[in-house]
């Protein structure tokens, strides 16, 4: 069973083993292709019409099968790796070991926002932006730029205390807990985080930077930690919502998955921390 | 075909492209200072050289590439090409640049591309440059 960690727990090997295989995705191909996926769904989610990956209810459960598939081509490369989660909330500064040249590198320097160090850097030849919405074809990074802070503790609990799933009219303008954790209202959770780091990370094409994967492992888990606190509370919209995927209706771009399908995580993978079910303390 | 021609021969010189932004830009106020108020430019359009880099935004026509957009939201363009833009249910809007970012206005929108672009030329929607 694949046990998703916090990356800052992960040895020296376990870092190694998850760079290697990112860099082995990159190299044959596969790697790219998630990128194009991401923003196709970035361009054609919209919140007057059809709205699968994003800015919608099934944000969540998209992601949640998004990262699963790349989880899983991972493992077809090194069967030991398993997606790392970044707690931002707690590894909040440019000197986090994240970004470490043994992990993912370090922020872009000034003149063009180019990352130098780690495994992912340019000037190794093994990280080439090729899908992309400008001509630049190396990494950038801008840590802290976009915006000064990362979210706190207390600002995902604001957020995790929100009782009911979405709401209508189920897009960007959306009170409830899942529009409050992408970002687009309040205290700004998910969204925040990509602005902070810059670079490829504030567009479409976000993927190009490995710590999208880490970053959406962690909006995961707060998905889970949510589920645990409000075990009353279910996926909506339930049925018949034009434009909007309902619990039982599937998600492109697989056809054969719905939002129901998603909702244990336990299924498929475990944290290295589960959250605790509210309803035992009782 | 023609468009994506015409658009990757723009970009291909960077110098070249802020002369003739300039040159468009300047030419642009001459004639509408000539012209009669009824010819100004419509609400919401804009060209202005930003940074070096020419903005221009027109409003109307809508459905003219690709379908990703709704009709009748504004086309911004950097030094000729188009910037994949879209409007938030609040009225505000993001760029496939600035996408996690919502911005009041597409002016404000696109010059925050052109800061992020550092000088970079957009390439066309979901393609390799």
């Amino acid at each position: 069973m694949t046990v998703r960690k916090n990356q800052a727990s992960l040895t020296s090997d376990e870092k190694r083993a998850f760079t290697s295989a990112l860099l082995e995705l990159k190299r044959d191909g596969s790697y790219d292709r998630f990128v194009t996926t991401h923003n196709g769904f970035i361009m054609s989610d919209t919140d007057s019409g059809d709205r699968v990956g994003h800015r919608s209810p099934s944000f969540l459960p998209w992601h949640r099968r998004f990262l699963l598939e790349f989880e899983a081509a991972l493992q077809r490369v090194d069967a030991s790796v398993a997606l790392p989660y970044w707690d931002w909330t707690a590894d909040r500064t440019t000197r986090s070991s994240l970004w470490a040249p043994d992990f993912l590198g370090g922020t872009g320097r000034a003149r063009d926002g180019q990352v130098l160090d780690g495994p992912f850097a340019y000037s190794t030849g093994r990280w080439n932006i090729n899908v992309r919405v400008d001509g630049r074809p190396y990494l950038r990074r801008t840590l802290g730029a976009g915006v000064a802070q990362l979210p706190t503790r207390a600002e995902v609990d604001s957020v995790l205390a929100m009782p009911v799933y979405d709401m209508a009219p189920w897009n960007s303008s959306s009170n409830g807990f899942r529009n409050h954790l992408e970002g687009w209202r309040g205290v700004n959770l998910h969204n925040r985080v990509h602005v902070w780091v810059g670079g490829q990370m504030s567009t479409g094409v976000s993927p190009n930077d490995p710590v999208f994967w880490m970053h959406h492992a962690f909006v995961d888990k707060l998905w889970a930690d949510w589920q645990a606190k409000h075990p009353q509370s279910a996926y909506l919209p339930a049925a018949g919502t034009t434009n909007v995927v309902d619990l039982n209706d599937t998600m492109r771009p697989w056809n054969d998955v719905t939002p129901a399908d998603m909702l244990d995580h336990r299924k498929f993978y475990t944290f290295d921390t589960e959250p605790v079910a509210a309803a035992s303390q009782r | 075909m023609n468009k994506i021609t015409r658009r990757q021969a723009l970009g291909t010189t960077a110098g070249a492209l802020t002369v003739l932004g300039l040159t468009a830009a300047a030419s642009s106020v001459a004639t509408s200072a000539a012209a009669t108020p009824a010819v100004s430019t419509p609400p919401g359009t804009v060209d202005e050289v930003y940074q070096g880099r020419r903005i221009q935004i027109s409003t109307g026509g809508g459905g003219h590439h690709g379908g990703h957009h709704s009709a009748g939201q504004p086309t911004v363009r950097i030094d000729g090409r188009e910037l994949h833009i879209m409007r938030n249910a609040d009225g505000s809007w993001i760029s496939v640049i600035n996408h996690y970012e919502t911005f009041t206005e597409p002016k404000l929108l696109a010059r925050a591309a052109v800061r992020d672009l550092q000088g970079a030329p957009l390439v066309p929607f979901g393609g390799a440059a």
